[in-house]
């Protein structure tokens, strides 16, 4: 169900789709290359290095670093009530990047490059539609998990 | 192999041209190439037209403009590799020259903007980025050169007062060129009033989109020889891309495909930076132009900045850059830049630009970058 994935959502559809449901369960999963072992986050179906398509999920820790960011206050289509906001980009620990809101427990003064983040499986609590995202935390920040059912 | 040269080129006014469709404003572009190469249509082998297709309510471009330019039944095609689909057309016709396919190809780059409506342009400005995992936050065209130029700052110190003045220089250079969208100057204090986009951008760290036109002509060797008095040389194409993710991106303080495109250039022209005596680049944002300079080996990385704030890339400078007002004072039609950047240098190389003029300028060089960098097209260009 990748259509439950941001806000709005451009790519129902993807050979990825079970990365939706994990999130909604709180978890963080990049992908490996069965094959070859290439991990990626964000997760991709087909490797890049070896072309196989064979793939698993497996578990992030959300831990990573902030590369840098910016206060969007001009806002595209379908975020205009979400505006301004404050986006990033961090290095995961497990290797990768991340693009993603910067959540209530960072104030936006204390923000700054090389700052320590906890990524963070979010729903949009609000909204009768399934949506789900992913947020940047200080470290330490908990949420609720549950079984990946599928 | 035999060279290409341009022998011919037109340029109309950039800005809201609601007095005109797309094929007239290519139609403007084209009848002042057409005139200043001295050839008849019947010269021409085909026509190459640069445009991003997203903007027009008219589908398949190359169409409507062949026909409204008179030159059916000719080969036409459109080539769009968005900001720099108009380096993308000379890319194609300079290949179709040199496979000894056609002798003369026109390059058309044509676009217009400002005919979408506000939801329009903001739902298209939604989706610059890699849609699957970064325009689901919201993310912009100018948010992706903002990330850009804070990661700049943090690694070399870049102020956003050195960005600032990038647009001051070309804004400068901008009042003195009729076809510029803004021509008129500006000052610190005014550019840092204007509201906030993305910080540290605000407006004034933008281009603008613009409706517009411009035109090249395009023959082989000794064509453009016969036809012409002072041919300008195409002697190094450079074209690379990078990642369309900036999760992919090795680092986020330069463009790879820049550094590879450039590479490419000098190289197949013979050259190196200190060669160039006139560059057009791609400043879609302050931080774009700064980051080009790098790039393209004007100076070491980390030290645009530095160059912009000494003044080396005004005309007195060591490496004049964008003296006809760059993207930031001409306005950006998106299919017509590139072709733009390549009409100025053949100007400079020429000896045409007034008193924008580069004193004895012989070999000059463009910078055009698609979208946020996942396409770059570098030309190195010669007099003689
Ligand atoms: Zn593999």
């Amino acid at each position: 169900m990748f259509k439950w994935f941001g806000l709005v959502n451009f790519a129902p559809f993807t050979k990825v789709t079970d990365f939706a449901q994990h999130l909604k369960d709180g978890h963080l999963k990049g992908s490996r290359c069965k094959k070859c072992g290439a991990t990626s986050f964000p997760p991709r179906a087909d490797c890049e290095v070896c072309m196989s398509g064979d793939f698993e999920f497996f578990e992030m820790s959300g831990k990573g670093t902030v590369h840098t960011y910016t206060k969007i206050v001009a806002a595209p289509t379908g975020f205009e009530g979400v505006s301004p906001y404050i986006v990033g980009v961090v290095d995961l620990e497990e290797g990768g990047r991340a693009l993603a809101w910067f959540g209530e427990t960072i104030q936006e003064e204390e923000i700054e490059i090389g700052m320590e983040i906890q990524m963070v499986p979010q729903i949009f609590e609000e909204l009768e539609d399934i949506k789900v995202y992913y947020s940047l935390e200080k470290p330490g920040t908990t949420w609720a998990v549950t079984d990946s059912a599928r | 192999m035999a060279r290409v040269g341009i022998i011919g080129i037109g340029h109309g006014v950039f800005g809201r041209r609601s007095d005109a469709t797309v094929q007239e404003l290519a139609f403007e572009a084209f009848r002042a190439a057409m005139e200043d190469a001295g050839i008849e249509k019947d010269d021409l082998d085909a026509s190459v037209i640069g445009s991003v297709p997203e903007y027009h309510k008219q589908r398949s471009l190359p169409g409507v403009v062949q026909e409204y330019l008179g030159l059916v039944p000719k080969p036409t095609w459109l080539t769009e590799v968005a900001c720099a689909s108009g380096s993308a057309a000379i890319r194609t016709a300079w290949m179709s020259i040199k496979a000894g396919i056609h002798d003369i190809v026109a390059v058309i780059g044509c676009q217009k903007m400002t005919e979408l409506t506000t939801p329009e342009i903001l739902a298209l400005m939604g989706r610059v980025g890699e849609v699957q995992w970064e325009s689901v936050f919201g993310t912009t065209f100018p948010a992706y050169y903002a990330m850009f130029a804070r990661r700049h700052m943090h690694e070399f110190g870049t102020t956003h007062d050195q960005m600032l003045q990038v647009a001051i220089k070309n804004h400068f250079y901008g009042a003195k060129n009729s076809c510029a969208l803004f021509q008129k100057e500006i000052t610190m204090e005014k550019a840092l009033e204007s509201e906030e986009v993305a910080t540290p951008f605000h407006v004034y760290d933008c281009c603008a989109n613009a409706d517009g036109a411009a035109c090249v002509i395009l023959a082989k060797e000794d064509r453009a020889k016969k036809i012409s008095k002072k041919p300008v040389w195409l002697d190094g194409m450079g074209c690379a891309t990078a990642s369309m993710s900036v999760l992919r991106r090795p680092n986020l303080v330069g463009l790879p495909s820049a550094e590879e495109a450039a590479r490419v250039a000098y190289e197949m022209a013979g050259v190196g930076p200190k060669d160039i005596k006139v560059a057009q680049v791609h400043d879609c944002f302050t931080i774009a132009e700064i980051m080009a300079y790098e790039d393209l080996g004007f100076c070491k990385k980390g030290e645009g900045g530095k160059l912009i704030e000494e003044r080396q890339t005004y005309i007195e400078g060591k490496i004049p850059v964008n003296v006809d007002g760059g993207l930031k004072a001409k306005g950006h039609p998106i299919g017509a830049t590139g072709v733009s950047l390549t009409y100025e240098i053949t100007k400079q190389l020429r000896g045409e630009a007034g008193e924008r003029q580069v004193k004895g300028a012989d070999i000059g060089l463009t910078h055009n970058v698609g979208g946020i960098g996942q396409y770059c097209f570098v030309q190195v260009l010669r007099r003689s």
